[in-house]
């Protein structure tokens, strides 16, 4: 029977999870081995692997995945230190949320892949040019979110700490910034993840390395199990980033569990 | 002279939307001695917390002025120990770092924050739970970290907001016990918000009753029951005869609340 927001075992839970897993590589399988599409538009999970076993032993694949890894976290990292920082006093002092916040949100809207032909005149088609492409993506989304969550911060926390004599600089080194600090880590992490959907784009022109350039280099050849592994990679390495980040933050911030 | 002296103090609150603006506290005079514990007894909404917030410093008055030991009140400081209704632990400090938090402010070298903290740790019954965060604690054990924090100080005077005003009304007693103890014990000036009338007669040398918005002085009570006081003090005929007299004075204002 399934009763509203009663909840599911944990075993249960896992199989579940699992079973959905198996369901879709199942129907792939089938449409594919059975010959239900074309194998030139959608390769099958079999010759998938192999072709994702092919490029890490002889193409020297992990190479690319590496040079990825760096650019999304070189780029976030960048947009992380500039962020943080603005946004915090966004959200601490007024005048200066009044003076940035309007640019900040219009520049949000501005699509980061739009921006890739300039920085490319800009910067070339080097690494610079990728990490710029990340940081344009991610720094106006990171100091829009801390800006809020840190105008949010519990009055009644500001007010008891000047009862106490804290200092208009106490209050925001010692109440606001600890306050939020779990609140910023987690923005940091969902941003993350948007990060990788910028890199690949950027990785999709004028580029001669990284996962995004073999998806773009596989589809001249119709490869497309080379597309759907270098996919399934990123996912992969989105995943394992969040799950480090997640347990980073509870280890980081344990007062803000239960 | 007068440990506290609140002068003409009134608040009003501008109107919303071009609305007529809203007076919350007519002109306030009151003085209060050095030692002396204050209740502020009043229904919903008499102004009685905005009274304590503008001493506090939190709030400006629209007139008149506060004066403590002789200095005018202009914002909040660690003179004015404040205690509030809703849970206010720092949630990232321990319960030692909270009470050590006002200290720190001041940048009193560590040394004399622990030996400070310790004390006070053990004034409030909290030992063994030094290093325990907020949210590991019940209500009762998170407000009595909070008066912890405020005594670390040593306020001239002791402000709180129906501090108990969450608990269960067996902790409610307790903690009323526990703060009464460590008043008889240390003296202290306490001005002391509620709207329990058992409350307010229980821990006050002096019971102000407030009236029905706007808030002005009502009555001014005197409560000579002898220290130190006991919970049974609360079923004898004196206890009983000074609380028939505030319900009756209460019990007007609440309803004037009720009829507006």
């Amino acid at each position: 029977m399934l009763r509203p927001l009663h909840p599911v075992a944990p075993g249960t839970r896992t199989v579940l999870g699992i079973a959905f897993f198996v369901l879709f590589v199942a129907f792939w399988a089938w449409i594919t081995l059975g010959g239900h599409v074309n194998r030139i538009f959608l390769a099958d999970p079999l010759s998938m692997l192999k072709d994702g076993w092919r490029l890490l032993t002889e193409d020297r694949f992990w190479l690319d995945i590496l040079i990825t890894i760096w650019r999304v976290f070189g780029g976030f990292v960048l947009a992380s230190i500039v962020a943080v920082p603005i946004g915090i006093a966004m959200g601490a002092w007024k005048p200066v949320e009044a003076f940035l916040e309007p640019f900040v949100s219009f520049a949000r809207y501005l699509p980061a892949s739009a921006f890739i032909p300039l920085l490319i005149l800009w910067a070339g088609i080097g690494e610079l040019e990728k990490l710029l492409v990340i940081f344009v993506g991610s720094v106006f989304q990171i100091i829009l979110i801390i800006a809020v969550k840190v105008g949010g911060t519990r009055r009644d926390l500001v007010e008891a700490a000047y009862t106490l004599g804290a200092t208009d600089n106490g209050i925001v080194r010692r109440v606001i910034m600890p306050a939020n600090a779990p609140e910023i880590a987690e923005t940091l992490r969902l941003v993350l993840g948007w990060a990788w959907t910028y890199v690949i784009v950027a990785e999709l022109i004028g580029s001669s390395s990284g996962i995004g350039y073999m998806i773009i280099n596989s589809q001249s050849r119709l490869a497309t199990g080379q597309i759907i592994f270098g996919i399934i990679v990123i996912g992969l390495i989105g995943l394992l980033s969040d799950f480090a980040f997640k347990a980073l933050n509870r280890w980081l911030y344990p007062w803000s569990l239960a | 002279m007068s440990k506290l002296l609140i002068e003409g103090v009134s608040r009003t609150f501008a109107g919303v939307r071009g609305g007529q603006p809203v007076q919350a506290l007519q002109p306030v005079d009151l003085a209060v001695a050095a030692n002396d514990f204050i209740t502020i007894l009043g229904p919903s909404g008499c102004g009685k917390s905005t009274l304590l917030r503008i001493v506090a410093g939190l709030e400006a008055p629209s007139t008149g002025r506060v004066l403590l030991d002789g200095k005018a009140v202009t914002r909040p400081g660690p003179d004015r120990g404040m205690v509030f209704q809703s849970y206010t632990l720092f949630p990232w400090l321990t319960v030692a770092e909270n009470i050590g938090f006002g200290l720190r402010e001041q940048g009193r070298p560590e040394r004399e924050r622990n030996e400070v903290v310790a004390s006070y740790v053990d004034l409030v019954g909290l030992k063994g739970f030094e290093n325990h965060w907020p949210k590991q604690l019940s209500g009762g054990m998170q407000q009595r970290t909070a008066i912890a924090r405020a005594l670390a100080n040593d306020p001239a005077i002791l402000l709180l907001d129906e501090p108990f005003g969450a608990l269960d009304n067996q902790t409610r007693g307790l903690m009323q016990e526990l703060l009464l103890g460590i008043w008889e014990r240390r003296k202290k000036t306490v001005l002391f918000v509620t709207h329990d009338i058992e409350e307010a007669i229980f821990m006050a040398s002096r019971v102000i009753v407030m009236s029905a918005r706007p808030g002005r002085i009502k009555s001014d009570v005197p409560v000579e029951l002898p220290h130190p006081r006991h919970y049974t003090l609360k079923t004898s005929p004196e206890f009983s005869a000074l609380k028939a007299q505030l319900t009756e004075d209460i019990r007007i204002e609440a309803m004037r609340t009720a009829r507006t």
